[in-house]
């Protein structure tokens, strides 16, 4: 499937068939309507504009999930620029180095992150210049930042820049093995080439109440946004701290009439065990989406007793191609079922393989790599040259395959099933982790002399992560310093669960960490 | 009885929280949300705890960092809902 738009022309032509439909709903802020929503991305656009931002560059975007983001998102693509998001609670170094990363042209903050953020930037190189909103919530602060600005400098009213196909949308930072996170580049043509199948899967409609549960900087989000404002559909944004909260988001779905769910398992398997599922009306839901990692059979054989009216999809892809295969779960799940579903068929807009060690494509039902090609790849990671070229096979055809690092087998009807990693990356509610980058992290502490990290499966957390250590000195860091230590340089969800010392790793013959028995000593 | 409320939340978040930590390190000062040893998951399980052991019902604006982040302010909070 070509397409010959780009990202933000979608949402142009739906606020011109539904002005007045409302676009986004931000529980207890406020709401916007396509025309408004339309109105303050064009002014985003222009200020941007007059502060010399460029077809091509890059933008950051630091801000709780707000009326306000999703109009500076759009804002950000109709000036010609590819946005970059990142986890407003992440520790600031981590957001500084991914701006810093990118060289984004401007960054727009909100003030309460800004005097952390600019500590942290200024260690690395030149401050970009800055657009601070006092707060977030419904689109005021946003609309009063802009009009501050406008009493300074006036701002031209522009065009919208319709860049090439090839320019980037958006670039999404995921966890690095090297122990820095890594950009996604996705360009306009990856994104669209998605929304449109997913238009073709999910059949949206401008009646549609999407939830948007995933925060700006996980590619989940994708879908919530930039599917929901295709359509004239209205989407739901569902704060940070409702979102975490099985009770309330369980009333939340039903008072809004929530018609399509989307998040990782773990808040839908928190659902089904604490959510009361039963004493709420959902006769608007009719679909869930779940993606980001395996769903337990247990959990999800509970939550379709509760709720058997929608379909459900198990969608797998990695944020290099957002979703590349699908499954629908036909209901009911089968009593004695404890195997996972597979992750299904590639989707029409892509190609899929699954290869061996050589490169070689494996028959069917044997295990082997799953690859894949077309619109929906990305275009590289930023600035990384050699994990770019790593990441492709390059087909006898020359069409290039992503090589996705995951062990999938084919069935005989056709279905991919999930096995496990190449490589020493996990996902944990949901995220990417490279166990890699938590070492590189806890290499960083003075008292550490040797850090191995492993996971093992949970049948509640999904994983867990242990970090094994070995230390300088004779007194060890207690956990609760390793843990603190850990929440100061990377995300919550990449804090080890357990923190085990040895006196020495165990190595193997060739004096490298023996992983296996780490494993086994578990 | 407030002692007796926090080393019983002590006993549940290093047994379930903090495997193999000295029972001395883990003050009733430890910052538990922002020291990253409570995150969005733990902290369900810390409410579900609470409320099933100790009888009490936690408002959703209540599981936040502000009443949860140290043992002091969760005996506190504990027992400001059963008096």
């Amino acid at each position: 499937m070509t397409s010959q738009r780009v990202l933000h022309e979608l949402f142009m032509q739906a606020a011109a068939h539904y002005p007045d439909h409302t676009a986004i709903i931000e529980p207890n802020k406020g709401n916007i309507t396509y025309r408004d929503l339309a109105a303050l991305s064009d002014r985003v656009r222009d200020r941007l504009s007059a502060r010399g931002v460029q077809r091509g560059d890059r933008v950051g975007i630091c801000l709780r999930k707000s009326i306000d983001a999703v109009a500076t998102i759009y804002g950000i693509l109709k000036a010609g620029a590819a946005y970059v998001p990142v986890d407003p609670g992440a520790p600031p170094a981590r957001n500084a180095y991914i701006m810093h990363n990118c060289a984004v042209a401007i960054v727009v903050i909100e003030r309460r992150f800004e005097e952390k953020f600019r500590a942290e930037f200024t260690l690395l190189g030149k401050l970009p210049m800055m657009l601070v909103l006092d707060d977030t919530g419904g689109g005021l602060p946003l609309a009063h930042a802009l009009d501050e600005a406008d009493t300074r400098e006036p701002a031209p009213a522009l065009p919208a820049v319709v860049p090439g196909q090839d320019s980037l949308a958006y670039i999404l930072y995921t966890s690095g093995s090297t122990g820095k996170p890594k950009g996604v580049m996705l360009s306009h043509e990856n994104a669209v080439s998605f929304v449109d199948w997913c238009s073709e899967v999910l059949e949206p409609r401008c009646g549609d109440r999407f939830s948007s549960h995933a925060p700006l900087h996980f590619d989940l989000s994708i879908l919530d946004l930039h599917v929901a404002l295709k359509h004239g559909a209205s989407i739901v944004l569902i704060g940070e701290d409702i979102g975490k909260d099985p009770t309330r988001l369980a009333s939340l779905i039903a008072e809004e009439r929530i018609t399509c769910w989307y998040s990782a398992p773990s808040i839908l398997s928190l659902l089904a065990q604490i959510g009361n599922l039963s004493t709420f009306d959902y006769a608007s839901l009719r679909l869930v989406l779940f993606a980001g990692e395996v769903f337990p059979v247990k959990h999800l054989r509970v939550l379709t007793e509760l709720l058997p009216k929608p379909r459900y999809f198990n969608l797998y892809g990695p944020t290099e191609t957002n979703v590349c295969t699908f499954y629908e779960v036909h209901l009911p799940v089968p009593e004695e079922r404890t195997a996972p579903f597979p992750i299904g068929k590639v989707c029409s807009h892509l190609a899929s393989k699954v290869i061996d060690g050589n490169g070689a494509v494996v028959k069917q039902g044997a295990d082997g790599e799953l690859c894949i090609s077309g619109s929906g790849v990305m275009q590289g990671y930023w600035h990384l040259p050699e994990q770019t070229s790593g990441a492709w096979l390059t087909g006898q055809d020359g069409c290039r395959w992503y090589k996705t690092g995951d062990i999938v087998v084919e069935q005989p009807d056709g279905n991919y099933v999930y096995l496990g990693r190449r490589d020493r990356m996990v996902k944990r509610r949901g995220y990417r982790v490279e166990l890699g980058e938590i070492e590189a992290s806890l290499y960083g502490h003075e008292s550490i002399r040797e850090v191995a990290v492993i996971s093992e499966p949970d049948e509640d957390a999904g994983i867990k992560i242990k970090a094994f250590l070995s230390c300088r000195e004779a007194r060890r860091p207690s956990v609760i310093e390793m843990k603190r230590y850990c929440a100061a340089h990377l995300p919550l969800y990449m804090v080890p669960d357990q923190f085990l010392w040895c006196e020495a790793l165990p190595k193997t013959s060739t004096d490298k960490v023996d992983y296996q028995r780490l494993k086994e000593i578990c | 009885m407030s002692d007796d409320i926090q080393s019983t939340i002590k006993d549940f978040i290093l047994r379930e929280f903090l495997p193999g930590e000295d029972p001395d390190e883990l003050t009733h000062s430890t910052p538990l949300v922002s020291g990253g040893i409570l995150d969005s998951i733990a902290t369900i399980k810390l409410v579900l705890f609470l409320e099933e052991r100790f009888g009490i019902k936690l408002q959703a604006h209540e599981a936040d960092a502000e009443h949860l982040d140290t043992l002091a302010a969760i005996a506190q909070l504990v027992h400001s809902k059963r008096a």
